[in-house]
């Protein structure tokens, strides 16, 4: 079955390349919300005009490429299992809303998964395009490329006066949110994110973390992403949001280099210790795996931990989710089975390394 | 499969609820899942539900409630869809695009206050729906670049930008007869 390609890896193609920025900035990514003309949004479409939207896209577009995005492959949500689900979910390449919805829920994604189309989410069609690093404007550039290739044969729903008319108020106008992953653990620990969020709201973008509940950040990953979609062109959005990720590059860079020269020992002690029980752990729940991870990429960032890919944030993180775990192990698992089952996938992968 | 909720719309929504170690099963349709508190949107920085009903706590509970008959026959509805403006408040979707000019008279506070002020587009036009849109949009940044030459006194440039304005303006009038 051609989704088990999707299923097998933890980290996508395109993820293994490094962006500009790459010790920071995880990923770019542009997200556009667009319509059919002439049909009512998905909330209250009928079943049958949902499934000829479905079947238009798998008709037109199952197996076909765009420039470097190449066989698009086709999927319907309703084939899938939950754990199958779950796992696409935790490798972003479709929404948690998506992966929820019935009947004629699907999505098309690339060979190197740089590229995926929602189809019948909240909106009838979500295109979703990732770079490695901080690339926002190459990023937006593919996107807006890609979504003059779907608007050949698409009639999208554009008012002169309100632009794209999305579902949700908060997607009209440019359809787009644009967003930047972030691994920030010199700014979580002194806390000076927690006193930056405020001013970055004011600017319009907002600031969470992308695992985890509520406000905390698992594995110090947050997303930056604007809220502004209307009365803004798109290059402009994503000036400023690159102005703020520039500026909080540098304070996280200015951060870890203080953390280093007042505390280094400690620093390394903490590194260290993370390491070691990933490396030797035969139970850890996902917060604590979350916490080594992020200790132990900070260390090989500072070139503290050598001889260990970056990359093992990324991966371990999405491997470690309770749908890869069970994917993995082929069954539904406990808690206590998810528990054992990550410490003995994370001390795999740490071995591999060495 | 129907709404199990208000047996009207269908079921778009699955959920698996456990509680107490019961497995319960709901099939529910967007509008109910997103009254019954179902749906959350995580994509969401923050709530526009909580936003709309702040903004509109002041007409939401009388206007086109049941028990007011009289004011339910004058409150907006969406010709296409049959979405009206007080279930728009309460969900904060749109049904249609044609809501957006069916609802236009309350958009500009809810898009003002989601928006930053702002109600206007002003990124990009579709290249085949936008039509002579892109024209124009094309002939006002040639005609401000036209300004600054004539400022600059570079005449040579600036009559080359003229010829590409008349040119783009002929392909307005010609798409205006064709039609
Ligand atoms: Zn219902
Ligand atoms: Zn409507």
């Amino acid at each position: 079955m051609t989704l088990e390609r999707f299923m097998n890896e933890a980290i996508s193609p395109w993820m293994r390349e490094e962006g500009p920025d790459h010790d920071i900035v995880l990923s770019s990514r542009i997200r556009l919300a667009r319509n059919f003309a002439d049909m009512p949004f998905p909330i209250l479409a009928e079943q049958k005009d949902l499934e000829d939207i479905r079947t238009f896209f798998k008709e037109e577009y199952e197996h076909q490429s765009f420039g470097e995005y190449t066989n698009f492959e086709f999927i319907s949500i309703r084939d899938l299992t939950a754990i199958e689900k779950s796992v696409l979910v935790e490798k972003h390449l479709i929404s948690p809303f998506l992966a929820k919805r019935e009947g004629a829920a699907a999505a098309l994604i690339s060979e190197n998964e740089q590229v995926s189309v929602m189809i019948n989410e909240e909106d009838h069609i979500r295109i979703q395009v990732y770079f490695p690093g901080l690339q926002l404007t190459k990023t937006l550039n593919r996107a807006l490329e890609f979504d003059d290739w779907i608007e050949e044969k698409v009639n999208y729903a554009f008012d002169e006066s309100r632009g794209f008319l999305t579902s949700c108020p908060t997607n009209v106008g440019t359809g787009m949110r644009a967003s930047v992953m972030m691994h920030l653990p010199a700014l979580a620990m002194t806390k000076q994110i927690n006193r930056m969020m405020p001013a970055i709201n004011q600017l319009g973008l907002v600031v969470r973390g992308i695992y985890g509940e509520g406000s905390e950040a698992l594995g110090n990953i947050f997303q930056i992403s604007n809220q502004i979609t209307l009365g803004k062109a798109e290059e402009h959005i994503i000036e400023d949001l690159e102005s703020v990720v520039q500026q909080l590059i540098e304070h996280e860079r200015k951060a870890r280099t203080r953390i280093l020269e007042q505390s280094g020992i400690e620093l390394e002690n903490r590194i260290f210790r993370s390491y070691g029980v990933l490396q030797y752990s035969r139970i850890i729940e996902s917060k604590e795996a979350a916490r080594c991870l992020s200790n132990v990429r900070l260390g090989i960032d500072l070139g503290i931990i050598k001889n260990v890919s970056r990359n093992i944030l990324n991966e371990l993180m999405v491997l470690t989710q309770p749908g890869f775990l069970q994917h993995y192990a082929k069954k539904t698992l406990t808690a206590k089975e998810r528990d054992i089952l990550r410490a003995s996938l994370i001390r795999e992968r740490l071995q591999i390394e060495e | 499969m129907e709404c199990q909720e208000c047996h009207q719309r269908p079921a778009s929504l699955h959920y698996t609820q456990v509680i107490n170690g019961h497995k319960t099963e709901i099939q529910i349709c967007e509008v109910c899942a997103k009254e019954k508190g179902y749906m959350t949107y995580p994509e969401e920085g923050y709530s526009l539900h909580n936003l709309l009903t702040g903004l509109f706590n002041f007409d939401s509970n009388h206007v086109g409630s049941p028990n007011n008959p009289l004011k339910k026959e004058k409150e907006l509805e969406c010709t296409k869809c049959g979405l009206t403006l007080t279930q728009f408040k309460q969900i904060g979707k749109f049904g249609c695009g044609e809501c957006y000019h069916a609802f236009s008279s309350s958009l500009n506070p809810i898009f003002r206050r989601v928006h930053s002020g702002n109600t206007e587009h002003r990124g990009k036009i579709p290249k085949r729906k936008g039509g002579s849109l892109h024209l124009k949009k094309q002939i006002a940044t040639y005609k401000s670049q036209l300004q600054d030459l004539i400022i600059n006194e570079e005449f040579e440039q600036a009559a080359v930008v003229r010829d590409k304005i008349k040119d783009l303006e002929n392909k307005i009038t010609e798409a205006g007869d064709s039609k």
